[in-house]
């Protein structure tokens, strides 16, 4: 019988970079403080914040290495 | 009564109730075929792949709910965030792969998907009923967010009478997803979008500026609200509930049958995979939003008398209305409730086509009429949107907004138990079909325990391991519990010999 499975194309490499900012924002208890604070905002919320726009540059690394790979 | 606010809600709504019954001619397909009504053709591209899945997932309900978590409960409540930069890597991995096999096959819900890939209608019927079940309450709470705001108008929401605008705003998006199908939602979508864009900006920059900056909101707000307690002997308390509510949500957030429609209405992999480079702008808006929370605690809404009684009807609820009314004109409060209002209707409308595609494909084709033609087919989807709304609006009529929020909460931890069967059918056939069945049996019937234990009040369970005490989200449990079952049967039955291999999938459509 024919194996019936998908071919990676992600590959390591693309699956680091998705899991990047996946790990930055499931440290909880690393950004669970108050200090350093930016603009008067503390850690805990712009780490997180500062992690969305990043996600995007991550998933703009694995894009680019899905459209290489095609 | 807020009139100027009123005339901008009324005539945004009216424009938007003819672009939806307009949409039918856009990118015009025959909608006598259920994948042109329930999948656009699956012809969107990049941008209206952006705008639809925008609009689906970051419903008027979490513009409502997540400032008024951060409002209420503190810094749990920022957990949507982590929730939503979760959300777009996972499905970045796995959703593509999902498309193509689709595709290929002419699948309309992950159902389909399931009964071909295992040979097992039962399956998928398992999938397709909590997939439906998920989706009720979720429609019921979109109704939640537009009383809200119909209330914040100045109309009474008591009574027959309070009831009708959202009656008649229900009636006409029921007619326009009947019409268009999600060509409906997904034209309305750049609107809502738009609206949201604007509102939030304004919000953000005017309030904290009012209140005299970031530092002040931040200030005002007691210091054990805003960080999570410490771990402290073992106990992890709300650090692990954090952790696993945020990735138990992302998981499930993919997983909805409304974000598999809107997934599988794009052109391709290739439009998906760019838009979701894109997609995390609407996270970056969701973040703000949380904010609000913390600057209607800093600004005092509930103590000005002329929001008070808002306050005590709707409780934190009413945070992100009260700060619109608290520092804009009432044209700007006009936009802003639009925003939510339409920001309502566009999940509704996609979630009621989900539902419908599922009903139709995984139950009545699949147990009442086997072979009925595609017309007849599209014929009963249509029906079955109209069935699932006034469901849904009877649901809010009928019984107490709270069942709806428990519901819908219970309803996320359902719909994570059919990532086994869906997710790793994607890449492997070596799970067993009853050994899929029978973890997702064993874990629904777990989940609704554990949940019944707090009184469907909460989603956290505590688990007692190693020594150390972990609260967490009761779907992510019940996800690992799982796994484990369905790993073990299948475990159990190769070894037996007796394991079904049975695959009518076609082995090309894993080969992109």
């Amino acid at each position: 019988m024919k194996r019936k499975t998908t071919s990676p194309r992600l590959g390591l490499p693309g699956l680091i970079y998705l899991s990047i900012p996946c790990i930055a924002v499931l440290a909880v208890p690393f950004y669970n403080r108050a200090i350093p604070s930016l603009f008067g905002i503390p850690f805990f919320y712009w780490w997180q914040i500062v992690w969305v726009p990043l996600s995007g540059f991550f998933i703009y690394l694995a894009w680019r290495r899905v459209e290489r790979r095609s | 009564m807020h009139i100027t606010a009123t005339i901008v809600f009324v005539a945004f709504f009216i424009l938007i109730a003819l672009l939806g019954f307009l949409s039918a001619r856009w990118q015009r397909g025959d909608l006598g075929q259920l994948h042109e009504w329930g999948l656009g053709g699956r012809r969107f591209g990049s941008w209206i792949t952006w705008f639809l899945i925008g609009g689906d997932l970051y419903t008027a309900y979490t513009f409502i709910a997540v400032p008024a978590l951060v409002f209420g409960a503190g810094a749990l409540g920022f957990f949507a965030l982590p929730y939503t930069v979760l959300v777009y890597p996972l499905v970045f991995a796995v959703l593509p792969r999902l498309w193509v096999i689709a595709k290929h096959h002419n699948f309309i819900t992950a159902a389909d998907f399931v009964a071909a890939r295992y040979d097992s209608p039962a399956l998928a019927l398992a999938i397709a009923v909590t997939g439906i079940v998920a989706t009720m309450p979720y429609i019921a709470l979109q109704l939640v967010g537009v009383e809200v705001v119909i209330g914040g108008l100045g109309f009474p929401t008591q009574g027959f009478i309070g009831e009708l605008p959202l009656i008649v705003a229900f009636v006409v998006l029921a007619a326009f997803t009947y019409t268009s199908g999600l060509r409906a939602p997904a034209s309305i979508a750049v609107v809502k979008d738009l609206l949201v864009y604007v509102t939030v900006l304004a919000l953000i920059i005017v309030v904290p500026w009012k209140l005299g900056g970031f530092g002040k909101i931040f200030a005002a707000v007691p210091s054990g609200h805003l960080y999570l307690p410490p771990i402290h002997a073992g106990n992890f308390g709300l650090q692990s509930f954090y952790f696993t509510l945020a990735l138990g949500s992302a998981l499930a957030l993919m997983l909805y049958p409304h974000a598999t429609t809107a997934v599988l209405s794009s052109k391709g992999p290739k439009t998906l995979r760019r838009s979701w480079i894109f997609l995390p702008a609407y996270s970056f808006v969701l973040g703000l939003i949380a904010l609000l929370g913390y600057m209607a605690y800093a600004a005092k809404l509930p103590s000005n008398p002329a929001l008070a009684p808002y306050f005590h009807q709707y409780g934190p609820q009413f945070a992100m209305p009260g700060l619109l009314l608290q520092y804009f004109p009432g044209f700007f409060v006009g936009i802003g409730f639009s925003a939510v209002a339409i920001g309502a209707l566009v999940p509704a409308a996609i979630m009621s086509i989900a539902a419908a595609n599922l009903f139709t494909r995984n139950v009545y084709r699949a147990y009442i009429r086997p072979n009925c033609e595609a017309g007849h087919e599209t014929q009963v989807a249509k029906l079955a949107s109209l069935v699932v709304k006034f469901g849904a609006l009877l649901f809010i009529l009928l019984l107490p907004t709270h069942f709806a929020i428990q519901l819908q909460l219970l309803g996320g931890v359902l719909i994570l138990q059919t990532l086994p069967a869906i997710v790793s059918g994607i890449y492997t056939r070596w799970f067993d079909p009853r050994a899929l069945l029978l973890g997702w049996a064993i874990a629904l019937a777990w989940a609704i325990w554990a949940a019944s234990l707090t009184g469907f009040q909460k989603s956290g369970y505590t688990l007692h391991l190693f020594g150390s005490t972990m609260l967490g989200y009761i779907g992510f449990y019940a996800l690992i519990l799982n796994f484990l079952v369905a790993i073990a049967t299948t475990l159990l039955l190769r070894v037996s010999g007796c394991h079904s291999l049975v695959d009518r999938t076609d082995a090309a459509a894993y080969q992109e």
